[in-house]
Formats: C-alpha cells, sequence, structure tokens
C-alpha cells in the first residue's frame, strides 16, 4: 500500500497470512486486531498500532505514537523507532520489542506477555502491573506503582535472547534489566491496604 | 473531542497560500469536530497607532453603517471588511477606547479579537462549510491556528467555538476538557476577567490573560497552568510573533509536531499535516507532556 496519509484504522482485523507493507505513515489503530498477517509500516504509526494483535506480526520502522500494542493478546509487535506513552498498555500476551525509547505509564495495568525496551523507559513503568515481564537496557524514570526490578534469570535472559533475535533487533540480551510486579497490589492483603 | 491544526511559516514566501495551507489541515480534522469551526489568523499587521479587531453580529448587520458611525464617533479613520458573519474594523486609535465604545454603544456585537495582526473567525457548522463562507483560500498571513468542535462541556454556539481571545493578538484552541472550570471560573471573575460563557476552554483563555496581565511571560503562565488547570488538554496558544503548545502532564490528549525549511506545523492527528507541501522531508514528532513549546519569531 503507498500513499496512507496518516490514514486511520489501515489493516485491521486482518485473518490471514500474508504480508503487507505500507508504505508512508499510518494514523490510528494500524493492524489492529491483526491475526496471522506480517503487516510492516514503513514510516511511523499514530496512536493504538497493533492493538489487540491476536497473532502475526507488525513491525514500524519509524516511532510510534501513544499505547502501541495496547491490549495485545499474541503474535509480535516491533518498533523500530520511538514508541510513546502508555506503550503496551493491558498487554494480554503479545510480545513487544521497542529499538528506542518509550514514554510515560508503558506496560500500565499489563497482564501477560513481554515489553522489551532497548532504550530508555519514561515515568510509571509497570503501574499496576500484573504478570508480564518488561525488559530495560537503558534508564528508567520513576516506576510504577507495584513496579519492581526483579532478577533476570537464565530462563527469562534466553527467552529474551530469542525474541530479540526473532524481531531482527540487533541488542544483547545480557545487557537488560528485567522489572515486573511485586504481587502486592493485584493480590489484596490486608497489611498493604495502604498501598491503595 | 475536538482537532486543533497549527500553522507557521518560516518562508514568507508562502504567506499568500496561508489561507488554503490552514483550510487543508482543518477540513481534515472534520472528524474530530464537525459542530463547528474556528481560526486565528495573524495577517497583515497594521501600525502601533492603529488597532485591528474582529466583530461577529449574530444575525444580518449593517456594517456600513457601523463603520461610519464609528469614524464620527472615535474621531478616528476606519476601515471595514466583512467575511460572512465577522468584520474586521481597523482602526487608528489605541485599542481600549474602541473596546469600550463598542461594548458600551453596540453590545449587540461581539468582539472576537483585538490586536494588531489577529483576526478570529469561528462559526457553528461543518469545517467544510466554514472554509467556504470565509473564503479561507483566498487569505494570506504569516501564521494560523484553527479548531473544529465536538462539543462536550457545552452548548454548540458561535461563542462557545474556539479560538477564544486571550488579549492582545493572542488567542487559545483547546482538545479535552477541564474539570475544575467552573471554581475557577468564578475565581478568575472575582480577579476582574470577563468570562461571557459556561465554556470550559474560555476558562483556560481567562485564566492565560490573568496571569498575562499579572505580569507572567507566556512561558511562566502556561506553567502556572499545569499546577492550575485541572483535567486533560491539549493547548495551543497564538501569539502575535508565533504560537506555543502544552500537553497535560498525563498527556491524555493527542499532538503531533512537524517542521520542515518552510514551516512549523502542529495538530491532533498526523493526517492533517500530511496534507502539507514538502511534508515527506518533515521531522516528525510528539510534544511531550508538561513542557512548554513556543515557535515564532
Amino acid at each position: 500500500m503507498t500513499n496512507p496519509g496518516g490514514r486511520h484504522c489501515i489493516a485491521c482485523g486482518i485473518d490471514a497470512d500474508v504480508e503487507l507493507s505500507i508504505d508512508g505513515h499510518v494514523g490510528y489503530y494500524c493492524g489492529g486486531m491483526n491475526k496471522k498477517a506480517q503487516i510492516t509500516v514503513l514510516g511511523n504509526a499514530g496512536p493504538g498500532v497493533a492493538e489487540n494483535i491476536m497473532s502475526g506480526t507488525v513491525r514500524v520502522t519509524g516511532n510510534a505514537s501513544q499505547y502501541a500494542g495496547a491490549s495485545g493478546r499474541g503474535g509480535t509487535v516491533i518498533i523500530e523507532g520511538d514508541a510513546s506513552a502508555r506503550c503496551g498498555i493491558s498487554m494480554k500476551g503479545v510480545d513487544i520489542v521497542v529499538a528506542g525509547s518509550v514514554g510515560h505509564m508503558s506496560a500500565f495495568l499489563a497482564q501477560k506477555g513481554r515489553l522489551v525496551i532497548c532504550g530508555d523507559a519514561g515515568d510509571f513503568l509497570g503501574d499496576s502491573i500484573y504478570e508480564a515481564c518488561i525488559f530495560v537496557r537503558g534508564k528508567v524514570g520513576e516506576l510504577g506503582a507495584d513496579c519492581i526490578e526483579k532478577e533476570m534469570t537464565a530462563e527469562h535472559a534466553e527467552g529474551l535472547r530469542q525474541l530479540l533475535a526473532a524481531s531482527g533487533i540487533d541488542a544483547n540480551a545480557d545487557e537488560f534489566r528485567r522489572y515486573g510486579s511485586a504481587r502486592k497490589l493485584y493480590n489484596f492483603d490486608i497489611d498493604h491496604a495502604d498501598e491503595y | 473531542m475536538c482537532g486543533i491544526v497549527g500553522i507557521y511559516l518560516k518562508n514568507q514566501g508562502l504567506n499568500p497560500e496561508l489561507g488554503g495551507l490552514l483550510a487543508a489541515m482543518l477540513v481534515e480534522m472534520s472528524d474530530r469536530g464537525p459542530d463547528s469551526a474556528g481560526i486565528a489568523l495573524y495577517r497583515d499587521p497594521v501600525p502601533d497607532s492603529s488597532c485591528k479587531l474582529t466583530l461577529y453580529a449574530a444575525y444580518r448587520y449593517d456594517w456600513d453603517a457601523l463603520r461610519a458611525e464609528m469614524a464620527v464617533q472615535l474621531g478616528a479613520d476606519v476601515k471595514l471588511h466583512i467575511h460572512a458573519s465577522h468584520a474586521v474594523v481597523i482602526v487608528t486609535t489605541r485599542v481600549a477606547p474602541v473596546q469600550d465604545w463598542l461594548r458600551t454603544e453596540h453590545p449587540e456585537l461581539r468582539i472576537m479579537s483585538a490586536g494588531s495582526a489577529i483576526e478570529i473567525y469561528k462559526e457553528k457548522g461543518q469545517p467544510r462549510e466554514f472554509v467556504r463562507e470565509f473564503s479561507l483560500h483566498e487569505l494570506n498571513g504569516s501564521h494560523a491556528l484553527g479548531h473544529t468542535r465536538m462539543a462536550t462541556e457545552s452548548a454548540v454556539t458561535t461563542e462557545h467555538s474556539h479560538p477564544f481571545s486571550t488579549g492582545m493578538d493572542l488567542c487559545l484552541v483547546h482538545n479535552g476538557s477541564l474539570s475544575n472550570h467552573n471554581r475557577l471560573r468564578q475565581k478568575l471573575r472575582n480577579e476582574g476577567v470577563d468570562i461571557q460563557t459556561d465554556n470550559d476552554s474560555e476558562v483556560a483563555a481567562g485564566y492565560l490573560m490573568w496571569r498575562l496581565r499579572e505580569g507572567d511571560s507566556l512561558e511562566d503562565a502556561l506553567e502556572r497552568a499545569l499546577n492550575d488547570l485541572d483535567g486533560f488538554y491539549t493547548f495551543a496558544i497564538g501569539t502575535k510573533d508565533g504560537f506555543a503548545v502544552l500537553r497535560d502532564p498525563i498527556a491524555c490528549k493527542p499532538a503531533v509536531m512537524a517542521e520542515t525549511d518552510d514551516w512549523v506545523a502542529m495538530s491532533s492527528e498526523f493526517r492533517a499535516i500530511a496534507q502539507l507541501p514538502g511534508v515527506e522531508n518533515a521531522a516528525i514528532w510528539e510534544p511531550s507532556p508538561a513542557t512548554v513549546y513556543t515557535w515564532g519569531q
């Protein structure tokens, strides 16, 4: 596809193993609800790229605007530039790999899946996170509620190595740190009531 | 929901095309704002000894009679240009006596803007209609802001449309919704700020006017606004020399910026900027939340 002109909802709801290349910048929700397709945006993507992705791949060669990969359930989202605020919000199984940095409140309420950030993460990373894993190579601002740094196990590192390779992102998995849930917020315990 | 557009021409050779460029961006934002449209154009600045006002009449008006009356009563030279339901008056005096006179003698007219370069036009209806009615393609200028409205907090009327003028050559457009506008309106009225509608965006404009009146720079006033305004917003503020952009600390509302050698543009959505010539070579980025950006001479 040529000349997308920043239009919204391009290539939403594809349910087939096809390859689609979009030459230019897209608007909101490009590749939303994607199943099986391999979509590449040769440019920037507006808010909500690949939101609710079920499977397949959505790649953005430029930058992505807010809430990239929101509520994604599967597949892989690759942002070769930077992503903006709320990257991976409410992710439910998708893997998101960002070669650059992400904005504030990324992985907000992230339930499942992996968010990989080769650059820096803005403030409030992983606020109210459930069981998603966040890997960051660069700097992290203020962490969100109940998000803490966790041990990078061999298993996590190997998984990250494979994900980076599969995404075509040249980064050394050993340089990343892992962040995740302290599990105090989503498991209510009366002793932690003052954390609410 | 609302859509905002703004364009500042770095290449003054493009000044004759400002209206056409703005029109393309504005119409592209129709989906975000089908209720009303409004623009602030900065064009044909008048000398320091004169002033320019934009006036609005809610019904068919005898502008010629007004012009003649103004010339006599104000003892000045008055030029008047009609643009649909609005008229631009240029008077060879300071602005204060003109405003006072209009408010006393012609309260049926609404003063949309005052300054030396600014002209504000706004009207109910589809942006496409607005562009046609005001012959936007024929208008030149150095920079402009535009707004398409989807009313959420107050009624759809011309008076509730944006831009709101915050003072001489100043205006504001807003995408978002303020939650403390009622209390703030009260406070501003107590400070002597004239706020005419129940529109939340007008409160933001009034707040800026108050801070500027108190001696803040525009940047300082916008920094204070981050603390005093509660709600979500992307603001674009027009000044005589350029424009400013501010997003709330959570960046709830979208904003995209783009720059080439010829222009700096701002919009709620990239597809409005995609209309501009040379966009394929533009640097494109999003302004950061809670950060004041200014462009201009």
